[in-house]
């Protein structure tokens, strides 16, 4: 399951990324690489810029500076549907389903768009003729009851544990690449925490590498082969789970003086 | 058959199946009770030139029709695509002004003007709307309503096309009964074209750009792109009817960019039901020939107009559509126990 990736060049590369907002700094000089098929994990506390960087390599913001990779081509600043044509999407930390719709026909957007058409969607297939039908598949995979009527009730009224799997799902439509989680865990009951994890395996089992940005450190840490924590948008420490469980610097930020083991329990 | 194994049952409840636009259809009844509003919309929109009273009603059914074009277009960019466009006089006087060009100075006939202005005029809303499209609500809605003023005002100021006397002597259709069949024969197409574009898939993209554009962005989508096929389409539909309204006064000038053509569609909208395509042709048909009726009062006409209006939003707030749909979905019948 753990995966090692030292030697290959990495997929996703940041390199000296700056972003201010007026004159707060939400981002100084961050390096960071995303190898091909781990799971990587960003932590920091509120405010230290974690969706920042989500934004920046997602298009949703121009960094101030420095250059952002994928595979080798310059994508600094590029539109957000260029990027996620590219193969790099992103859920939302405030979900954002299209609520006056079904849960299904969400799905048919992302695999209307050109990306989904070159790539046949999740599990490809090629002809996209019927993308109801496709869009159930990939509800059913992500976990919502196909035989229920779950699927295609109005967005507005499933709740927040559907919502998450929903903006999942999203992502998956297009086949991704990258897929980047933003707090996919927050908000969720402990049992809908416990079922998004093996799905999160799942996925980098079929070949995706997966940033997740988490507060559920206990879940993130489960999952992820690296870590990289933030505060106040600089870098802190990058490492295995276990590395960074470990650095004192970690725990100053974090937690002030309490100890990252006590904190877990709770977590 | 006795009273008590019988009892009351909706009739939509045995048709509809999980979600909108799938039905278990049993029998020639079920079947009937689909078809009929749209059978009788149509047969009714049909019939109207042939019930009209005399050449002066005939032509009122023709401004309806012209009006309820625009209503509909309006109420596509609004609640489908959620661009709330106040542009409608801006539609209706480039369609104009294009038929009147190409009909007066170049003596094409009506029937290629009107779809040339239609193509062309939309073109050229869309090229001129183009730098507002990242805007969003009453943004959008308060440039769009500058269009209008701003071309009646270029025309005016550089004298062009005619200047304020406008362009003269355009050909009428060939007779009456052409005039009134085609604009009625468009409006149809027009509206039973949109409810079919809004629920395709490419319609769904329209509607989640109003729901969450951001997110359409994020599943690969270029929403400028979309936004632009949304404006070309409405204003397409509103050039067509202003290059209708040109051939029918066989004149066109700067009154065809009074705001009245912005406004009364969206009147026309609120009163027939937001968001149902149907609704906005209902509420012409309602607010056009009364604000005919209201002309023996003279300035106080508008007074009585607005009065109408006060009361519909009101007690029918939802618009007459969404009622009689509420309606017509409790018809009961029998069934047997």
């Amino acid at each position: 399951m753990k995966h090692n990736s030292n030697q290959t060049p990495p997929m996703l590369r940041m390199e000296n990324v700056s972003k201010t907002f007026g004159g707060v700094a939400a981002l100084s000089h961050v390096d960071l690489d995303v190898h091909e098929g781990e799971v990587l994990g960003i932590i920091g506390p509120n405010g230290s810029g974690k969706t920042t960087t989500v934004n920046a390599i997602t298009g949703f913001i121009r960094p101030s500076g420095g250059r952002i990779y994928f595979k080798g081509k310059d994508i600094t600043g590029k539109k957000p549907h260029k990027i996620a044509d590219m193969g790099i999407t992103r859920t939302f930390q405030i979900m954002r389903p299209y609520y006056s719709l079904p849960a299904f026909k969400n799905l048919v957007i992302p695999l209307f768009s050109p990306r989904a058409r070159r790539t046949g969607g999740w599990r490809g297939g090629g002809n996209l003729g019927d993308r109801k039908t496709i869009a159930i598949d990939i509800l059913e995979e992500i976990g919502f009851e196909r035989d229920s009527y779950i699927p295609f009730k109005t967005t507005s009224t499933l709740p927040t544990g559907y919502l998450k799997r929903l903006e999942l799902a999203r992502c998956l439509a297009l086949k991704p690449e990258i897929l980047i989680c933003d707090e996919i865990f927050s908000g969720l009951s402990m049992s809908e925490i416990a079922s998004m994890v093996p799905l999160i395996e799942r996925l980098q089992d079929d070949g995706i590498t997966i940033v997740m940005i988490e507060h559920r450190l206990r879940e993130l840490f489960q999952v992820a082969n690296r870590v990289m924590v933030l505060n106040f948008g600089e870098k802190l420490v990058e490492g295995t789970p276990e590395e960074v469980m470990a650095d004192d610097r970690v725990k100053e930020a974090y937690f002030g003086s309490e100890k990252i083991e006590e904190v877990m329990t709770y977590a | 058959m006795s009273k008590e194994n019988r009892r009351k049952e909706r009739i939509d409840r045995g048709i509809k199946v999980r979600s909108d636009g799938l039905y278990a259809l049993l029998s020639w009844r079920e079947m009937a009770y689909l078809i009929a509003p749209r059978f009788i919309l149509i047969a009714g929109l049909l019939a109207l030139p042939l019930l009209m009273p005399g050449l002066y009603w005939q032509r009122v059914i023709s401004i309806v029709c012209i009006y309820a074009m625009v209503a509909i277009s309006f109420d596509f960019l609004a609640h489908y695509v959620g661009l709330v466009c106040l542009g409608g006089a801006f539609f209706i006087g480039v369609g104009g002004y294009i038929a009147g060009i190409f009909n007066a100075y170049f003596g094409m006939p009506p029937l290629v003007t009107i779809p040339l202005a239609a193509i062309a005029g939309g073109g050229f809303c869309t090229l001129l709307l183009l730098p507002c499209l990242p805007l969003r609500g009453v943004y959008f809605a308060i440039v769009t309503l500058m269009y209008p003023l701003f071309m009646a005002r270029i025309i005016e100021a550089f004298d062009l096309f005619g200047g304020t006397d406008g362009i003269l002597g355009i050909d009428s259709f060939s007779s009456a009964f052409v005039e009134q069949y085609f604009v009625v024969g468009i409006l149809l197409v027009f509206l039973f074209g949109l409810r079919r574009l809004v629920n395709t898939d490419m319609g769904l993209i329209f509607t989640a750009i109003m729901d969450n554009d951001q997110a359409v962005r994020a599943s690969g989508i270029n929403i400028t792109h979309y936004k632009a096929l949304a404006v070309f389409i409405a204003s397409a539909m509103g050039c067509l009817a202003g290059a209708c309204l040109t051939h029918i006064y066989m004149w066109s000038g700067i009154s065809q960019f009074a705001l009245d053509f912005s406004i009364l569609p969206i009147a026309a909208t609120v009163i027939g039901g937001a968001g149902t395509l149907a609704g906005p042709v209902i509420g012409c048909l309602i607010l056009v020939p009364i604000s005919e009726l209201l002309r023996d009062f003279g300035t106080l006409r508008i007074v009585f107009y607005a009065s109408i209006l006060v009361a519909f939003i009101l007690f029918r707030s939802d618009g007459i559509m969404a009622f009689a749909k509420r309606k017509y979905e409790q018809i009961e019948r029998w069934t047997q126990v």
